[in-house]
């Protein structure tokens, strides 16, 4: 067993900052009692600053003039937590949750990713782009790959063997033992892991208990390690808030960009696609605006659903300046990726058919692109249908068909032109009301255009024009 | 200085460098009218290029010009965009002439959507050929077009009226129907080529 330990340092800070464009100013996080505030979390510029955590926040006012404060909030971080638990159970099927930090099996991802190496930087640049600072580290047991993802990132221990020697120099305020044992070992002069383990088993069980022996085990990996596996949800929701007002839906789009791309790690995670979301706007007073974004078909490629929101958002006139936005995906059927041709030598920036579509669907409407097919009924004016559950023709039309229909005829005006053909009779639509009965004759027009035109039948005169063979 | 050269012996003292046209590639993209592919200087529709056709009115044989091509274009299972035409395609019409219409998407868009969905699905690279009837065009629109057309290895169609051949453009063919006396067709410009003098006669026939 591998177990890789992705460690967040700055969970509850990432996860305001990544809803925030980025930029230089210092950002502080507060927690505490309204008296006694403190600092809880603080950005590089603020840090820079000499701001630090667990400083009174009138001690971090006085150093610093001017910097945003944000209210930390618990939940708000356990959501993130859980969001890169859904985007971890992408690589593996068993993914734990420890405090700070996610923890996979990753033995047999190795088999389908390759090595630890590549695998790895599979894992930074997913982190990366999610906006996560992160720390990683392999070992044996998941325990132990969290104690070492503490002490320094990038490290990966490979055998139960070489595990102790990894372990042994970790001083014991680091090694995420049992509170008593972290405070009681020191005072008795153990500074790090590898005296630990030299301690007889029994003294250290009479005077720590059960619970620290266990925990050495399941370090070492003499003892497995319970651990409840996360499961991912059945339905996306995930909901961005600011602390100032938005009023332009220009400002909306780099929230979104984050908000779509936590959608596609999540899908990608469950191996679903979403062919339909909402998007909920938030007003300070009113109902929410509801923005509904729909596919062709189901999708889970960032940039694409990034593209259609996108599209579909900067159609709206925003009527309220915007505090929230919350992007909630129930439906979320099977995915089927596209087939590709694997000698396929389009350009690098090629944009498939499909995603096209729906960025043209986006903004030129949902009925602006269609496909028309032929259908049984001779009437011109019902014979093609864009309505897919309309019944196809099979047998090709022999008669003279013009390329240009008019969507209602019109007169020919004009001098009388010249007819080459015709006529033919069209006459039907007894079942639906939409009877015609028409003569129709093909006529050349004196600016040698070839016309398909009609009349009442017997006539050849009063020329209603219906299309043009172009 | 006034001294008075004759060109005949600088060029042979070969002191003034001889120009010479690029090489036209000679492309696969055959119009499916003989007579014009004869006269055009890639054998065919320039590739990857944008191909403006002018009109002395709607229906006087645009598609026909084009039809042929579209045919084999979606015969080969290849994506055709056909945006904001003047009327509704006739789908018996256009399956009489070999196009498969399930290959055929037809966009419905806007005046001032039409030049921007053109260079989408040019730029896209995974449409075969754009048609486009852009009602108002400028010189800076089409050369986007022109340049979305190449980067995106797509042919471009842009139907526009007869009015605007006095103008220049950035097309790398354009071509002039006219209906009277006889349907023919009018080289204004071709990319790598003089264009011929006299007008291509196309076979007439309305079917």
């Amino acid at each position: 067993m591998s177990w890789a330990c992705v460690l967040l340092p700055q969970l509850a800070l990432d996860g305001v900052l990544r809803r925030r464009p980025p930029s230089d100013e210092p950002l502080v996080l507060v927690s505490g009692p309204a008296q006694a505030r403190i600092v809880h979390a603080a950005n590089a510029p603020a840090r820079a600053a000499g701001i630090y955590r667990g400083q009174k926040l009138v001690a971090a006012q006085a150093l610093l003039q001017q910097f945003t404060m944000i209210e930390h909030d618990a939940e708000d971080e356990g959501r993130w937590h859980r969001l890169l638990a859904a985007w971890a159970y992408r690589y593996s099927g068993e993914v734990g949750l420890y405090a700070h930090a996610v923890v996979l099996e990753v033995s047999r991802s190795l088999n389908l990713f390759g090595p630890w190496s590549r695998f790895e930087s599979l894992l930074r640049n997913d982190l990366q782009e999610l906006g996560f600072r992160h720390r990683v580290a392999l070992a044996p047991t998941p325990h132990a790959a969290y104690v070492l993802a503490g002490m320094q990132d990038g490290i990966a221990v490979m055998s139960p063997e070489a595990l102790r020697d990894a372990l042994a120099p970790v001083p014991i305020a680091r090694a995420r033992l049992p509170d008593d044992a972290t405070q009681g070992l020191p005072s008795m002069g153990i500074r790090t892991l590898g005296q630990v383990f030299k301690l007889p088993r029994a003294g250290l069980q009479r005077r720590f208990g059960e619970n620290l022996v266990a925990q050495l085990d399941r370090l070492t990996g003499d003892e497995p390690t319970p651990m409840d596996s996360y499961r991912p949800p059945d339905a996306f929701e995930q909901r961005m808030e600011w602390t100032h007002e938005i009023e332009h839906v220009e400002a909306l789009v780099f929230p979104l960009r984050r908000l779509t791309g936590d959608l596609a790690a999540y899908l990608a995670g469950r191996d679903g696609g979403v062919q339909r979301f909402e998007l909920e706007l938030e007003h300070r007073s009113g109902p929410p605006t509801h923005v509904t974004v729909g596919m062709l078909a189901a999708a889970r490629d960032a940039a694409l659903l990034f593209d259609c929101a996108r599209g579909r958002l900067e159609r709206l006139a925003l009527h309220q300046p915007v505090m929230a936005m919350r992007l909630v995906a129930r439906e979320l059927p099977p995915f089927v990726p596209a087939g590709r041709d694997l000698f396929d030598a389009r350009p690098v920036h090629a944009v498939p058919l499909e995603q096209l579509r729906e960025r043209l669907r986006a903004r030129l409407g949902e009925e602006a692109i269609r496909q028309l097919h032929r259908t049984v009924d001779p009437r011109p004016e019902k014979a093609q249908s864009d309505v897919t559950h309309v019944k196809a023709a099979t047998s090709p039309e022999t008669l003279p068909r013009p390329t240009w229909l008019l969507e209602s005829p019109c007169p020919l005006r004009g001098p009388a032109p010249e007819v080459i053909a015709g006529p033919e009779r069209i006459e039907t639509g007894w079942w639906d009301g939409g009877d015609i009965r028409r003569d129709y004759y093909v006529v050349r027009t004196s600016q040698g255009q070839c016309a398909w035109v009609f009349c009442a039948p017997g006539e050849q005169g009063g020329w209603m024009l219906h299309g043009w063979f172009a | 200085m006034g001294q008075v050269l004759a060109l005949d012996s600088l060029l042979h003292s070969r002191q003034v460098w001889h120009g010479r046209a690029a090489p036209v590639p000679s492309g696969s993209q055959p119009t499916g009218w003989a007579a014009l592919d004869a006269v055009l200087p890639a054998g065919g529709w320039p590739e990857h290029a944008m191909t403006e056709i002018l009109l002395p009115a709607d229906g006087v044989g645009e598609l026909q010009l084009v039809l042929p091509t579209l045919a084999r274009l979606t015969r080969e299972d290849r994506p055709v965009v056909v945006i904001s035409p003047p009327y509704v395609p006739y789908v018996a019409g256009w399956e009489a002439r070999g196009v498969v219409m399930s290959r055929v998407d037809i966009v419905q868009a806007d005046e001032r959507d039409v030049l921007w969905a053109a260079e989408q699905c040019l730029r896209s690279a995974s449409c075969a050929a754009v048609l486009a009837w852009p009602a108002h065009a400028d010189d800076r629109s089409l050369r986007r077009l022109q340049v979305a057309a190449d980067t995106g290895k797509a042919l471009s169609f842009v139907f526009r009226d007869r009015r605007h051949a006095v103008q220049a453009s950035p097309a790398a063919l354009r071509l002039e129907l006219e209906s009277t006396p006889a349907w023919q067709v009018r080289v204004r410009k071709c990319r790598g080529g003089n264009p011929p003098v006299s007008a291509v006669p196309l076979a007439s026939g309305w079917s």
